[in-house]
């Protein structure tokens, strides 16, 4: 493909080259009296153009392009501890670019792990397990249940066709979080979507109830790391929306990479790496990807996704500046890796650990979330939950949520809300409940200076 | 649209003000979206302002407050709002105006008329600080010698010494600045496209500048600009519309026109962007440079010499480039005007006037 972009800068003519393509170290050599038209980087290659209109078009080789995006990857996997050899990674996989990435390097990864299994004398380290998980959203998108049951056969598929050690595949419907009767659960579900009467509400429950889904597939079977394959430009994305939402508050736990407040822990190892990258790096390596229409196309998230693509456009580092502007905000404390006492863990890894550990003002902790979307609440926001102590369900409800999820999720009148809090998945209502008893502990801590007895003797 | 839209439906059934249920409705509140009439809204209008004055003890009785006006819709809206409920709530202020003319001819002065014209009107005295009595140089001759570019940075810096002068001048105590929502919310945004968290942790603080000589406060912190205008349209308020000469398109921002989107899908998103930035959990230890004062002007600066010595020193060297862009070494200089210029097709006033 011809490059014509203005956005590039070096060692690309007007010669038509096939994408993905590699060129021949010789191929290189012989053309070495010309110094442009090699990879900058190991200067040997000749550099890839994708005529994508990307800034660092046609500048490094196939091979560098790879290296670099996968050393983003592996550095953000190493120091964040996401992934050590006793885990059992479930790796959450759309179909989209992102995913696709990152259910392959996840299984690169693994066989790296399990070649230097085999290579080791003592086999002390043991090969992490690896699954994927695909979220079925027929329920809340009847119109595309025929491309939906494509895109499940099309994920088998790539599932099956990765190279062993073999992966399983776990294929649920996002009803299930709400009971196992399948019809009685899609009926719940449909009139819980129906009862939100903003659109952008309507979107941000169906995602928020597709984690709960990953977060049951994995605690069902016995995974304990999530793997979400969001990348800077989506998360850019996030950052503005949630800013938008009024969760300025909760943001920095949703950013991090690491995110431990669920009860399996969701690891984010694509973080470092731009949407341009992610759908290069397809390109290059012939990964197929599918995407569904799921997604609404005038709500705030739209809006949003849109004023950041003319952002990029602008300026094609403004999706990393905003995901480092928000990086800097304080993270909460679950978001980094429990510590386990796990003598399994090697010292190496123990010492890289360390190194990388994000550090957390200790005194800004919250013990609330938000039932609907896990958000930590602010104080301001929590403030009016114990004076519910008598009061409906639904307005304990009200009161448990953050005032982002009260005005574009919750119906507006006293009935709606009722009803709709009947809806909720049984998770969410026991989380309300669970709510207040860790309000009382956050009191406790409020006035833990002045207690002259130690927890359970108060109580 | 959304949820506002389903609640002005159920409003427009009615055919009557939904706030008094006596009057017809001549107008849907941009903040809220309900159908009200001209006197309701006055009233919201004039109460939220007055209760955030008073939520956030924004003055004290008793005290000398410096309106600083332009002429523009928003700060005439404030002289008109603010000596209103000055009377009404017996604040006990004693108000001014503070102009600053930057000699712009055919922009400010003819402003400037509109400002002497509110004088008369509101009955608020008139200060007016000139760049050419405190600098010896106005706009127009800056702009001549050193062009349309870099030209707003030198307003900017100068006007907001001059506001501080002027304000010194009147002796008050307090300078209020007609800021509204929409302005701070575009300042969040531009925060945090530029990766600025200092400046981020602040720009939604109400009052700035209390270690400073003279506080600064926001009024209309939570006023949409909409309502402004709105107020100033039913009101026939006198004042004044035109854009700066030497910074046209400047409300052609992206971050102003994407608030603007948002507004339109949902009202409540600005006062959303700015709970975020007053929620953002920014530790405090977010360094802030140590504040000193000018060796040669004594205006406080954090270096030896204040930002309008130096822009002023090249000026009278003839060398308009000192102390634009980064002082450390010439490599810089490409690279930072570079920065600039990306920059400032995102944010929409770049005059200068969104320092806080």
């Amino acid at each position: 493909m011809a490059c014509n972009s203005s956005g590039c800068e070096s060692g690309c003519y007007d010669r038509e080259k096939d994408d993905g393509s590699k060129i021949s170290v010789e191929d290189a050599v012989a053309g070495g009296g010309n110094q442009e038209s090699v990879c900058v980087k190991c200067k040997c290659n000749e550099p890839m153009t994708f005529g994508d209109g990307g800034s660092d078009d046609g500048r490094f080789c196939a091979e560098c392009f790879r290296n670099n995006v996968f050393g983003k990857f592996r550095l953000a996997v190493t120091s964040h501890a996401m992934i050590t050899p006793s885990d059992n990674v479930l790796v959450a996989f759309s179909g989209g670019s992102s995913s696709r990435v990152a259910l392959q390097f996840v299984h690169e990864l693994q066989i790296k792990a399990l070649k230097n299994y085999e290579a080791s004398r003592d086999r002390s380290l043991p090969v992490f397990g690896v699954g994927v998980a695909f979220v079925d959203e027929t329920a809340a998108f009847p119109a595309l249940s025929t491309e939906m049951v494509d895109a499940i056969e099309w994920v088998r598929s790539t599932v099956s066709s990765l190279s062993p050690p073999a992966k399983d595949l776990h294929v649920v419907p996002v009803e299930s979080v709400f009971g196992s009767d399948s019809l009685d659960a899609r009926d719940r579900l449909v009139k819980l979507l129906d009862s939100v009467p903003d659109d952008t509400g309507k979107e941000d429950l169906l995602l928020h109830l597709k984690m709960l889904t990953l977060q049951k597939i994995a605690s069902e079977n016995g995974y304990n790391r999530l793997v979400v394959g969001s990348c800077t430009s989506r998360i850019a994305s996030h950052v503005l929306s949630a800013t938008v939402k009024g969760r300025g508050y909760s943001l920095s736990a949703d950013i991090q990479h690491v995110d431990a407040r669920w009860k399996v822990p969701i690891v984010l190892p694509l973080r470092d790496c731009v949407r341009l990258e992610i759908t290069r790096l397809c390109l290059l390596d012939g990964l197929k990807t599918v995407e569904l229409a799921c997604r609404s196309q005038c709500g705030i998230n739209d809006l949003v996704s849109s004023f950041v693509a003319l952002l990029q456009e602008e300026n094609p580092s403004r999706e990393c500046t905003i995901v480092r502007t928000a990086a800097k905000l304080t993270p909460f404390y679950f978001n980094k890796i429990p510590e386990t006492d796990d003598s399994n863990v090697p010292m190496a890894t123990q010492r890289r650990l360390k190194r990388f550990n994000i550090k957390y003002d200790g005194s800004m902790t919250t013990e609330a979330f938000c039932p609907i979307c896990n958000g930590p609440l602010n104080r301001s926001d929590s403030s009016g939950l114990d004076t519910f102590e008598e009061c409906l369900e639904s307005d304990v409800l009200y009161a448990a949520c953050c005032s982002s999820c009260r005005f574009q999720i919750l119906p507006e009148d006293g009935s709606s809300l009722e009803q709709f809090s009947s809806y909720l998945p049984d998770h969410m209502i026991s989380q309300v409940k669970h709510q207040k008893v860790n309000s009382q502990a956050y009191l406790r801590e409020k006035i833990k200076d002045c207690l002259l007895l130690d927890d359970e003797e108060v109580v | 649209m959304e949820a506002g839209e389903a609640k002005s439906k159920k409003a427009g059934g009615s055919r009557l003000c939904c706030i008094c249920n006596q009057r017809r409705p001549v107008l849907k509140r941009p903040k809220t979206l309900q159908q009200i009439c001209r006197e309701c809204f006055y009233e919201v209008f004039e109460e939220e302002i007055h209760q955030v004055i008073v939520g956030n003890r924004l003055f004290k009785s008793g005290e000398r407050v410096a309106i600083g006006a332009s002429g523009g819709k928003d700060s005439t809206v404030l002289a008109y709002v603010l000596s209103e409920l000055n009377r009404r709530h017996n604040y006990g202020l004693d108000l001014f105006l503070l102009s600053i003319d930057e000699g712009i001819t055919g922009y400010r002065d003819d402003s400037l008329e509109t400002v002497k014209r509110n004088e008369v009107q509101y009955g608020l005295p008139l200060q007016i600080v000139s760049y050419k009595d405190l600098y010896g140089w106005t706009m127009d001759e800056i702009v001549k010698m050193i062009g349309l570019k870099n030209n707003c940075t030198f307003c900017g810096v100068f006007r907001r010494q001059a506001l501080d002068r002027g304000a010194a001048l009147l002796k008050v105590d307090k300078l209020v600045t007609g800021h509204n929502a929409d302005d701070i919310a575009e300042t969040v945004l531009l925060n945090i496209l530029r990766g600025d968290i200092a400046r981020l942790s602040r720009c939604t603080s109400i009052t700035t500048g209390e270690d400073g000589p003279i506080p600064r406060c926001k009024p209309f912190k939570y006023t949409y600009e909409k309502e402004i205008v709105m107020y100033a349209y039913f009101k026939k308020l006198d004042y004044f519309s035109t854009e700066c000469i030497y910074s046209p398109n400047a409300y052609r921002g992206f971050a102003r026109e994407f608030i603007k989107d948002l507004e339109r899908l949902r009202p409540r998103a600005i006062l959303d962007i700015i709970k975020s930035g007053e929620d953002f959990r920014i530790a405090t230890t977010t360094k802030m440079p140590e504040q000193g004062t000018c060796e040669r002007c004594g205006y406080i600066s954090s270096q030896k010499w204040c930002k309008a010595c130096v822009l002023l020193e090249g000026l009278n060297r003839g060398l308009p480039k000192m102390g634009i862009g980064r002082p450390r070494g010439s490599g810089n200089d490409q690279k930072d005007t570079k920065a600039r210029s990306t920059a400032k097709s995102i944010e929409s006033k770049q005059c200068g006037s969104l320092e806080f």
